[in-house]
């Protein structure tokens, strides 16, 4: 399936992004909001790694820090084999055109005063040196792979519809022949009739190309479909990470466990029998995290050291990584087959 | 439960237009459906597809111009709710007819208390005094799962999370025992943990109030787990209405077909490649004078460019607007 024989293509450890907060007649720094807290993980070649997570997890933030579109709090960010985490922001800028980003809203990330051709050449006209003539062929081409008729290069996005402005920015991704590509949430401003074509064609586009992605969603069954790996998020920390599969069939943390089970089943037979863990109270705020796990607030299977120590994120079978104390020795055994009960009757 | 029993609410040949200075838009057209008492009615459907202007055309809720309901009755306990006065109307809305709507961040007042935001409807259409109207907005703060109730209604719409605001909206429209609430797409704004806290609660709340509910989305799998009755719109228009479970197993609309192939599912195997519907949801700037769905069905005629086809019965509660789907019944 995937490339073996080489190394990763991102490399990410203990990656940080704090946003300090301001506050008092000084403004002076008076805490930090942990949107990104200790992220680790590596996305091999020709690899869609899944980041999920509610809103507020800090995914999109984890998305933008990868490519430095923030200048990170900590941590190491290596792409292709160059790190990337203290490079300042003018010497990135020759490395853009490896990694490129397809932003969440086409409608917001598109220039309504450009035209399509404008819009995709722009990458062509900052990295390269082409001639006129041959940005305009490159334009036209990179149409045709995203399905967007070459006649309309000279409309403007609002003449577009969703989908089709979505095209507009994978377009606009794929200009520079990138080989990592960070998708933050590129399916939810569109219908489901509009979803499937989008994904079809990010999959085409990635055998087409041997494009890596990094695929930011909150939406499980789609990470599921175009996923090989899925990393879980919760409060800024991943607490799970396996390949799909076992993800789905069997999750290990708690909080996996309820995510899914959350997820609306459009099958009215399934979803009338099934099983659900209803997750109480809301997310904590990045702010002020509660002490040990991040989870410990809303966990059916929490235990008391849950809320002392926080668990370490460690691979507990082969690729299966999981933070959660059922799986480390901090707790006796009976206290995790106790756990273990709660979960299952809640 | 919902079978025999007599209709709360009942539509017949609603359209609305809005007039625009690009032309018209026929937004609704046509659309009919019954709501019966203690019944959920899932409506699904893509955006533009009518759904939400159905429901706002109803109540009277959209601005005229440059809405344009053109025709149609609402009977809701007797009369026309399309003839009746404004102020009538607005006797019926929040009082008998409770809304929830999408947003629970725009919708809430931000430089109001919560509690005086609840105590409004109760006092203006209940006349309660302003202690019974409290200790009533504390007991519906209660009866949606908000702890602490009687500190928070005194409490300002961003001290809440998104979640607790949306429980807020729908105390709101609970305040005074609504015969039908209608709720458009309450769970769309929130995350899928919260979201399955919201969907419980309805449920608990609809077998305890015995309310009427309409719940619009886009998702077809919320629908799944919530309705007794769905009615899926296209292009402003009902093109398939049915049981729930008759509609996800046995689907007559090309449409509806479509839409139910088109989501991942997240227990099942898993495809290679997604079925997609092919092209765009259609402008709506005339009335339909031929399926509307016809450019993207895989199975459309020559005849569906000729004629709109009616909601044709295919028994046990099931219609669908389809002359294919129509022929292939008739055929066994």
């Amino acid at each position: 399936m995937m490339l073996d024989d080489n190394s990763p293509l991102v490399r990410i450890r203990d990656l940080q992004m704090h946003f300090p907060i301001y506050s008092g007649l000084f403004r002076r720094q008076t805490g930090a909001v942990k949107a990104v807290d200790g992220v680790s993980f590596d996305i091999q070649r020709g690899e869609t790694l899944g980041l999920v997570g509610e809103s507020g997890c800090g995914k999109s933030t984890c998305g933008r820090a990868v490519l430095r579109l923030y200048d990170i709090t900590g941590g190491s960010v290596e792409i292709d084999g160059v790190e990337i985490s203290q490079t300042s922001q003018s010497d990135l800028r020759a490395m853009r055109p490896t990694m490129q980003m397809v932003f969440q809203d086409p409608q917001a990330s598109l220039n309504p005063r450009m035209t399509v051709e404008a819009i995709i050449r722009e990458p062509l006209d900052e990295h390269t040196s082409m001639s006129r003539d041959e940005k305009a062929a490159k334009v036209a081409e990179l149409m045709d792979a995203v399905g967007l008729n070459r006649a309309f290069a000279k409309r403007y996005p609002h003449a577009f519809s969703g989908g089709q402005r979505q095209r507009i920015g994978i377009a606009r991704a794929l200009a520079l022949n990138p080989k990592f590509i960070v998708c933050d949430e590129p399916i939810a401003a569109l219908d489901v009739s509009i979803q499937a074509q989008v994904v079809n064609l990010l999959e085409d586009l990635q055998e087409q190309f041997g494009l890596t992605y990094l695929f930011i969603s909150h939406d499980l069954s789609m990470v599921r479909h175009i996923a090989n790996r899925i990393a879980v998020m919760y409060l800024g920390k991943v607490v799970e990470l396996a390949p799909r599969g076992p993800l789905y069939d069997v999750p290990l943390h708690p909080y996996t466990r309820a995510l899914l089970s959350a997820v609306p089943e459009p099958d009215p037979s399934k979803a009338q029998t099934r099983q659900r863990v209803v997750l109480q109270g809301d997310v904590p705020s990045p702010a002020n995290p509660p002490q040990g796990c991040n989870f410990c607030t809303r966990c059916p299977a929490v235990m008391d050291v849950c809320k002392r120590i926080d668990p370490t994120f460690q691979e507990v079978e082969p690729g299966r990584f999981v933070a959660c104390h059922l799986y480390e020795n901090h707790a006796s055994e009976t206290e995790k087959a106790e756990a273990h009960a709660n979960q299952q009757g809640s | 439960m919902p079978n025999g029993a007599q209709a709360v609410l009942d539509v017949q040949g609603l359209t609305t237009v809005f007039k625009t200075r690009g032309g018209e838009v026929h937004a609704v057209n046509d659309v009919s459906f019954d709501l019966k008492a203690g019944e959920l009615l899932g409506v699904v459907g893509e955006s533009g597809s009518g759904k939400s202007v159905t429901m706002m055309s109803l109540l009277g809720l959209l601005p005229s111009p440059p809405a344009d309901v053109r025709a149609g009755t609402v009977t809701f306990e007797g009369q026309n709710l399309l003839n009746v006065s404004d102020d009538d109307l607005r006797r019926v809305r929040g009082g008998r007819i409770g809304f929830v709507f999408q947003d629970p961040m725009t919708s809430l007042n931000p430089v109001f208390t919560v509690g005086y935001q609840i105590m409004e409807p109760l006092r203006t259409h209940m006349g309660l005094t302003k202690q019974a109207a409290r200790a009533r907005a504390q007991e519906l703060l209660e009866l949606v799962g908000i702890p602490g109730a009687a500190q928070r209604l005194s409490d300002y719409p961003h001290q809440f999370s998104g979640g607790m605001r949306q429980r807020v909206m729908i105390a709101i429209a609970l305040a005074c025992d609504p015969k039908v609430l209608i709720a458009d797409e309450p769970t769309t704004a929130l995350d899928v943990t919260i979201q399955a806290q919201i969907i419980e609660l309805m449920k608990e709340l609809r077998d305890k109030l015995g309310m009427a509910v309409i719940w619009i989305t886009h998702d077809l799998g919320v629908i799944a787990g919530i309705a007794d009755r769905v009615m899926v719109m296209y292009g402003g228009q009902v093109v398939e209405q049915a049981p729930v479970k008759e509609l996800f197993q046995n689907p007559q609309h090309p449409y509806t077909r479509a839409l139910l192939t088109t989501i991942p599912k997240i227990s099942e195997e898993r495809a290679r490649r997604l079925t997609i519907i092919e092209g765009q949801p259609p402008i709506l700037s005339a009335a339909p004078t031929a399926c509307s769905f016809r450019d993207r069905c895989d199975v459309a005629q020559p005849r569906c460019a000729q004629a709109n086809p009616p909601r044709y019965d295919f028994g046990a509660g099931h219609d669908a607007a389809c002359f294919v789907a129509k022929d292939a019944h008739d055929a066994g």
